[in-house]
């Protein structure tokens, strides 16, 4: 058996199905002897994986041999549970590795530990109770036991770091102890103590001792200690070195260690091994946010790694540079980018690096022409595997411009000119994102150059791109779009009608509705002048997603006879139930099922949908109950059944457009490497002498030199961009544009937030507004003029689909029902609510009482007390206000005064809080009588709560006579306001 | 935390391969064959640190290869991992297997692939732990050596 199993696992290793053998591999674990067990347990954890379901079988034998004597046993059982284990088995073998924690074997506990660690990974909350006994095996004599909890706690820490920072002590013993060469010499690697050991616990206290000084202050020997350590020159001190750096940097500083990190990155960034300068170059741009000065020393290497023969150096510089950009570099710095860009093929390098330049460029362009032409080149190196946010924005800045227009207009200006010269070149290939780019600003802005270029040219142009094969159908439509804008602009023209001519005939259908839409809007100037105003991509439209404007066609419809229309699942529903009705009751059962499932419909309706309100309500119950189910789709129901509005056609057009604009089709457009018109001076080659890369060098690090932290800053945070987007403010626009267009007033509603935020979402619905806009009052007027008619097919996934575009104008449904909505602002006063829940207020009977202030007693990170002294009629009152300022509910938060010879607490010296919530106050009343008199005296009192851990908070409050002579306060105080 | 162990030679053959998340058949080689169109077009002289292999892990995740003579030794880790450290692991596990093999090559990792994946697995259980403890490793061999013994078939070779 064993040795079958043996030729099994070759079998599976070499690719061969063996899957009839993983139940054998079960079996021989379950019963063999040692050995066969070892086998079935290898086989076991090379066949199967975690969601196996032949793994629970597994589970039985494992529990059966973790209960073993057997030292080998217990062994194997627990190195199989490290590796694969089903997450819902765990509390069956939980108890029993948790007993392992105190085996008297290393081997076995450290394996335990391993096992723990996995469950952690895969089932954090199962093993949160025995966070304690982590911290036992942390402090365990074998180091093997607490290397392997390091996994743990860098795991957990990583998580939540303020938990553990009691633990710092222990880890900075433990590294102490580590570089001291405190552990047995076995653990040595190339004479260095346990080098991976180190490392681990380095990252461990960076962790830790992140933006925390009280923290960090503990391991600044320990740093210092291992910097000095590793000089050895060899590669893991090299390690260890990098390590330390990192965790310099990320704890909170103190000088001298900074400087000697820094003399450390020095040393790597200067290294002839190639490995060593890599990692110099990652601790640059770690650290360049806090300490440009030190790019600054060593700029001419940065300049050198730029030229490197190895590109991933070089991309590492490049994201260096990135860092350090300002408005004075960035020229530069976008260049050698984009060369950089040029030369590189893989995809996950170049959508990477696309963004980064469109980032700079939106940022920091010093100029329009720059900007454009960055842009192209970006667009047409990008192409289509670019992150879709891109040309969106770029578009929306290009729309929306900046606060100067004379500004816009040179930009858009220049962006066209640069179009029409690109598209003039016969048979350069663009990808289809940067095609459709060139199309939108065409069709927007073409007017700008209409003085001097004809429109004539850019159509022909246009048309031209419509013709080429590698188009696809999605730049075509938006190609398509750009026509009919420019046509918009021009009185008949020659190309437009040969344009129209040959796609009426197209096979693409898309093509042929498009050239239809065009046809129709050309034989109607006015109406074309009304839809397609110039320059106006930026005014919000309204859509009505309720198509509530046809509502008086649909009553008409139904008027005439036309069956209420039903939803597709509907219609299937009452289909099969008329079968079944046929086949079993053939007519009471239709009835009542046709009955019951409209009602059924009518309850589910989508609740912003109900609309056609007034044809509801004037007809008799069964007409009501039929009118029910129309209003949640009155409109559709009329597509769907009878397919002969010329809405339908509207429909098909909007869905096209719609289709057009998500953007990510990564449909095969070839990459063109653009060229540049723009001089690049600053390109150093390889050959260049020293001086110029002096000079480069200066470019680059102009900003640095100057110590200008803020355009550092700038990076991090995007408030310096150099084109603010304009706000945007929505507009309404109704009914003017087209006579039958019967929009309810309550419907024309755009919330301002909504439009005014940055979200990529509303970009791109905004995007999609613009687009129904056109199509859709282009349905309209059609319906406008009757005499054109085309029957067409309804498809049911149509009209599905135009269920998202409801979803994307939330506004406008809910304005439907008259809920006002008002987004932002509801945020504001539960902020207010939540803060003000900590701020102790007496209870109003109390606060009739004479009373104190509240003070605080006593606070920590979590908790804080607040007094309130009440004085009432017969004895003094504290009240003790107990607030929790984590985010997380505290149990079990005992308050307990200690006993005092002086004083007398009525109800018993300690209170008990069962419960305090996250973010909220709990309060306690005590009265207290005097039980000897004294002028002054302290009364003391303590808090416990558990968290991770029992922490304690003490406090005193000082009681005087006074306090205990109520009318007497009562006087003062009446007196000290008399006064 | 190391995502793969990969060893193919100078044609993109593999001669061992770990992956410590499931993948399916086709996507392991798949993931072998990207590796070596990447690994392999590096020269001599660059740094042995690689980004970006976009199928395990995404962008957060690193190969770190190293070269020697015919063979690749490639670590798919992720960014919890320290660059030179597993650089040294590779150093450790080929030191391992030379030490069972007795001056390894790859001619030994195709021959006694058995022997080569018990190693593997110590020094997995090494990147785990990373308890360095280099005598330890041998010995944990030769018990597998007792265990195991591949059947010496010519249909096996």
């Amino acid at each position: 058996m064993k040795e079958c199993m043996v030729r099994l696992i070759y079998c599976e290793m070499l690719g061969y199905e063996s899957s009839f053998g993983y139940i054998h591999a079960i079996k021989l674990a379950q019963q063999g002897n040692l050995l066969e067990k070892r086998v079935g347990y290898l086989a076991v954890s090379l066949f199967l994986h975690e969601n196996h379901e032949l793994l629970l079988l597994l589970v039985n034998t494992v529990v059966k041999d973790l209960q073993s004597t057997n030292l080998v046993e217990v062994c194997m059982a627990l190195t199989v549970v490290s590796q694969i284990f089903p997450r819902e088995m765990i509390p069956a073998v939980l108890p029993l590795i948790e007993d392992k924690l105190q085996h008297s074997k290393e081997i076995i506990r450290r394996k335990a530990v391993q096992a723990l660690y996995k469950f952690y990974l895969i089932a954090p909350n199962q093993v949160q109770h025995i966070h304690d006994k982590f911290r036992k095996a942390l402090c365990d004599r074998d180091v093997g036991v607490m290397a392997a909890s390091l996994h743990i706690y860098l795991q957990m820490i990583k998580e939540n770091s303020s938990g553990y920072k009691d633990l710092t002590e222990s880890f900075v013993t433990i590294l102490k102890q580590v570089v001291g060469g405190k552990l047995p010499i076995d653990f040595n690697y190339h004479s260095v103590p346990a080098p991976w050991l180190q490392i681990q616990l380095l990252r461990i206290l960076g962790l830790l001792g992140k933006d925390d000084p009280r923290t960090s202050e503990l391991m600044y020997d320990v740093l210092d200690e291992s910097l000095r350590r590793a000089e050895i020159n060899h590669n893991i001190t090299y390690a260890i070195l990098f390590e330390c750096v990192q965790t310099i940097y990320t704890i909170h500083p103190k000088p001298d260690l900074l400087e000697k990190a820094a003399k450390c990155i020095g040393k790597f960034v200067l290294s002839p091994k190639i490995n060593l300068k890599y990692l110099g170059l990652k601790a640059l741009t770690y650290v360049i946010q806090q300490d440009p000065n030190l790019a600054l020393q060593h700029q001419m290497t940065i300049i050198e790694c730029l030229d490197h023969p190895d590109p991933i150096i070089k991309r590492e510089t490049l994201e260096l540079l990135y860092r350090i950009t300002n408005g004075q570099n960035v020229t530069v710095i976008v260049q050698k980018m984009l060369d950089y860009l040029k030369q590189s093929k893989e995809e996950y390098t170049i959508i990477n690096l696309v963004s980064k330049i469109a980032e700079l460029a939106e940022k920091y362009a010093p100029a329009n022409e720059w900007f454009i032409q960055t842009m192209n080149a970006v667009f047409s190196i990008g192409g289509d595997v670019m992150h879709p946010d891109i040309p969106n924005n770029f578009l929306r800045l290009l729309a929306e411009g900046f606060d100067d227009e004379k500004e816009d207009e040179q930009l858009r200006l220049y962006a066209v000119q640069s179009y029409l010269g690109l598209l003039e070149e016969e048979d350069a290939v663009y990808p289809q994102k940067f095609l459709q780019v060139m199309s939108w600003v065409l069709g927007e802005y073409s007017y700008i150059i209409n003085d001097e270029g004809d429109p004539e040219v850019i159509m022909t142009r246009l048309c031209k791109l419509l013709k080429k094969t590698f188009v696809t159908s999605e730049t075509k439509a938006w190609i398509m779009a750009a026509i009919t804008k420019i046509a918009s602009l021009n009185r008949g023209s020659k190309t437009v009608d040969k344009l129209i001519q040959e796609f009426s005939t197209s096979l693409d259908t898309c093509m042929r509705q498009y050239a239809f839409e065009l046809k129709h809007l050309c034989e109607d100037k006015d109406l074309m002048k009304n839809l397609l105003p110039r320059d106006a991509s930026c005014n919000d439209m309204v859509v009505d997603a309720s198509l509530s404007f046809l509502d008086g066609f649909v009553a008409e419809g139904l008027s005439r006879g036309a069956a209420p229309y039903k939803p597709h699942h509907q219609r299937q529903e009452e289909k099969l139930s008329q079968e079944k009705a046929l086949n079993f009751e053939p007519y009471g059962l239709s009835l009542s099922s046709s009955m019951s499932s409209s009602g059924f419909t009518g309850r589910q309706s989508p609740t912003g949908l109900s609309f056609g309100s007034d044809v509801s309500g004037n007809s008799t119950e069964m007409g009501q109950k039929e009118m029910s189910s129309l209003k949640l789709d009155g409109v559709k129901k009329l597509w769907g059944k009878d397919g002969y509005l010329p809405k339908k056609e509207s429909k098909t057009g909007k869905e096209d457009k719609l289709e057009a604009v998500p953007p990510g089709s990564t449909l095969g457009g070839n990459m063109v490497d653009h060229p540049l018109s723009e001089a690049d001076q600053e390109v150093v080659s390889p050959s260049e002498e020293e001086k110029e890369k002096q000079q480069l060098a200066s470019t680059l690090f102009v900003g640095l030199a100057s110590n200008n932290a803020v355009s550092l800053m700038g990076k991090a945070d995007t408030t310096t961009q150099k084109f603010k987007r304009k706000s945007k403010i929505s507009e309404t626009q109704n009914s003017e544009e087209a006579p039958s267009i019967q929009y309810d007033a309550t419907l024309s509603f755009r919330p301002l937030p909504e439009a005014q935020s940055n979200d990529n979402e509303n970009i791109q619905s905004t995007e999609h507004v613009r687009l129904r806009k056109s199509s859709l009052s282009s349905s309209e007027v059609l319906e406008a003029s009757v005499s054109f008619k085309r029957p067409q097919s309804l498809t049911e996934a149509g009209l599905d689909a135009k269920l998202p575009d409801c979803r994307l104008s939330p506004s406008s449904l809910f304005a439907d029902n008259n809920i006002e909505v008002f987004q932002p602002s509801q945020v504001i006063p539960s902020v207010v609510a939540s803060k003000a829940s900590l701020i102790p207020s007496l209870s109003e009977e109390l606060a009739n009482n004479p009373h104190s202030e509240a003070v605080e007693l006593c606070s920590c990170d979590t908790l804080a007390v607040n007094l309130c002294k009440v004085w009432t009629d017969d004895c003094l009152l504290l009240v003790l206000f107990v607030a929790n300022r984590s985010s997380s509910a505290l149990k079990n938060v005992n308050l307990v005064f200690e006993n005092s010879e002086h004083f007398k607490i009525v109800e018993g010296l300690s209170y008990h809080f069962p419960v305090i919530k996250a973010q909220s106050l709990e309060s306690c009343q005590k009265s207290v009588q005097m039980e000897k008199n004294c002028m002054q005296e302290i009364l003391v009192g303590s808090l416990n709560y558990q968290l991770e851990m029992e922490t304690g908070l003490e406090f005193s409050v000082t009681l005087s006579l006074t306090d205990f002579i109520r009318w007497l306060i009562f006087h003062l105080i009446q007196m000290a306001n008399e006064h | 935390m190391i995502k793969a162990i990969l060893i193919f030679n100078n044609h993109g053959k593999p001669r061992l391969s770990k992956f410590y998340q499931r993948y399916s058949e086709d996507i392991q080689q798949q993931i072998i064959r990207e590796t070596f169109h990447l690994v392999s077009k590096r020269d001599e002289n660059v740094c042995n640190f690689l980004e970006g292999g976009l199928l395990i892990g995404g962008s957060d995740n690193k190969l770190i290869y190293r070269h020697y003579a015919t063979l690749y030794f490639v670590f798919c880790v992720d960014s919890s991992e320290s660059e030179l450290g597993i650089l040294d692991l590779i150093q450790v596990f080929v030191e391992t297997l030379d030490k069972c093999f007795e001056n390894v090559c790859e001619l030994d990792l195709i021959f006694h692939v058995d022997k080569a994946g018990l190693a593997g697995a110590p020094a997995r259980a090494v990147s785990a732990v990373k308890n360095m403890n280099l005598p330890e490793i041998p010995r944990n061999i030769n018990i597998g050596d007792i265990s195991i013994k591949v059947p010496n078939l010519p249909s096996f070779k």
